[in-house]
């Protein structure tokens, strides 16, 4: 194998890799992502049932599908959602619930400062970080794109 | 004068150091897999009463320790030294179980393949005559593996199918001057071998080339073949790793495919215990070697074995800056001397 170059073996080791079942994975993540906007719209009727209105509803309806994805993480549930749905489980903001509260609960031991609050981002902060600078440029050339009209 | 030398790197022993006894301890998930009755214990609850699964694994290989010195009929105070290392950063395990243990210590880190590099370390010091009883001993636990390397354990990501599974669990084996066997009868410690694989979720891509170099060095140093063992098996090579070292050999005209194993492939059931491509971690040769070749060896269903611990020699740090896993592989050949 000396005369083997590394993109070589790299090459080598790809055809030594199955691929994954691409089909299968895209149907899976379908149902699932598609099962918690179900239960979102679900939530939504009901508050609107309520009488609340728009404003009231979109937040009322991200904090229970928070609270239900959060709750999901901390009896061992969420992760076999995830394993199962994948990108269908992660993307939601159940998914994003459960990148927060999973790490929050892995570093209770080295303490709620440095340990529980200076981790639970770890996950969750690079979406923060890019979705918020995102919509911050798109905002940007909005108002540069419409100004003078 | 380097007289106990062979070839160009494997030391053949004049007075082979005897295993005198052995222990190994896994988690709950290892005891539901096919090489269940050999451990030594078999834990319910993989935190073992502790408050952190770090402080598991460190009582893991603590118990595994005294155990492997009380089977041997010895104790602590008969052994000279203590040579073990495990996964997590700065070894803790290992120097939390010496600080309880209080033999001489020596920490390794060789990653997964530690077991090997504490035996052929031992066997060194022993047949250098500057011991007499000496202690080799390694863990890993899944959870506190994951968490340094990979996701939270409740993190809903899933896992590549390459992906290997640390096995939870702690080997020791105790090494003496006399005894009545099996004896380490040489070693090839072997060169780092990285061929640029990035993927720290593919690390038996990554080591195979390290495993494959070693073997290949070891049969032509000691002019043996393979046919000369009972069993050749490596570390935590996984499926993927294990295919291409023995495509890799037949390239070199060594026929492995008769003896040839993997301690990953062999400690869980990959499809029923969801496995993926097999078990990983320094606990994989450890339990998988003083659980089952060890007990094996003593009921003489194996005679001779040439065991190759793996390790990527690769950090957290080392693999978000988006360098190569280094892989290594150390053999010993244990044998039974009539």
């Amino acid at each position: 194998m000396d005369n083997m170059t590394n993109k070589e073996y790299q090459e080598y080791v790809k055809k030594k890799i199955p691929k994954p079942p691409y089909l299968k994975n895209a149907i899976r993540a379908f149902l699932i992502g598609g099962l918690i906007c179900l239960i979102g719209q679900i939530i939504r009727n009901i508050l609107f049932s309520f009488g609340l209105d728009e404003n009231q509803v979109v937040a009322g309806t991200a904090i229970i599908l928070v609270f239900i994805g959060s709750l999901l993480t901390g009896i061992g549930v969420y992760d076999k959602i995830g394993k199962f749905g994948g990108a269908g489980a992660v993307i939601p903001i159940t998914g994003f619930a459960n990148s927060i509260v999973s790490t929050a609960m892995e570093h209770k031991r080295e303490g709620y400062i440095f340990g529980v609050a200076a981790n639970m981002f770890t996950i969750a902060g690079p979406v923060l970080v890019y979705g918020i600078g995102g919509s911050i440029v798109v905002g940007l050339l909005y108002i540069i794109l419409t100004s003078g009209r | 004068m380097a007289t106990k030398r062979i070839g160009s790197q494997t030391i053949k022993f004049e007075n082979p150091p005897s295993i005198v006894g052995t222990a190994s301890i896994v988690g709950p998930k290892e005891g539901e897999g096919p090489l269940s009755n050999y451990f030594d214990l078999v834990l319910e609850d993989d935190t073992w009463g502790q408050k952190s699964f770090e402080k598991a694994e460190a009582k893991m290989q603590e118990e595994a320790i005294k155990l492997a010195i009380a089977n041997a009929n010895l104790s602590p105070k008969d052994i000279h030294f203590l040579i073990s290392g495990d996964l997590l950063n700065q070894i803790i395990s290992s120097s939390y179980t010496a600080r309880q243990i209080g033999i001489p210590y020596f920490g390794l880190y060789g990653a997964c393949s530690t077991m090997t590099e504490s035996l052929c370390l031992g066997s060194m010091i022993i047949d250098g005559g500057f011991a007499d009883k000496v202690v080799c001993a390694t863990s890993s636990h899944f959870s506190s593996a994951e968490r340094q390397f990979r996701f939270p354990l409740e993190y809903g990501a899933q896992r590549k199918y390459t992906a290997q599974w640390t096995v939870t669990g702690a080997g020791a084996t105790v090494l003496s001057s006399t005894g009545n066997g099996p004896y380490i009868t040489y070693i090839t410690p072997g060169k780092i071998k990285d061929y640029g694989i990035k993927d720290a979720s593919n690390m038996g891509a990554a080591m195979a080339p390290a495993a494959f170099d070693t073997i290949l060095q070891h049969f032509k140093d000691t002019g043996f073949n393979p046919a000369d063992y009972d069993l050749i098996i490596t570390g935590d090579l996984g499926l993927i790793g294990r295919r291409i070292v023995i495509d890799l050999m037949a390239r070199e005209g060594y026929d492995l495919t008769k003896n040839f194993s993997d301690c990953g492939v062999k400690i869980f059931d990959g499809v029923q215990q969801d496995t993926h491509a097999g078990g990983s971690g320094c606990a994989c040769s450890a339990v998988v070697f003083n659980g089952y070749i060890y007990k094996e060896m003593i009921k003489g269903n194996l005679n001779r074995v040439l065991l190759v611990a793996t390790g990527a020699l690769h950090s957290s740090i080392s693999t978000l800056q988006g360098e190569s896993v280094p892989g290594i592989a150390h053999a010993v050949t244990i044998e039974n001397l009539s």
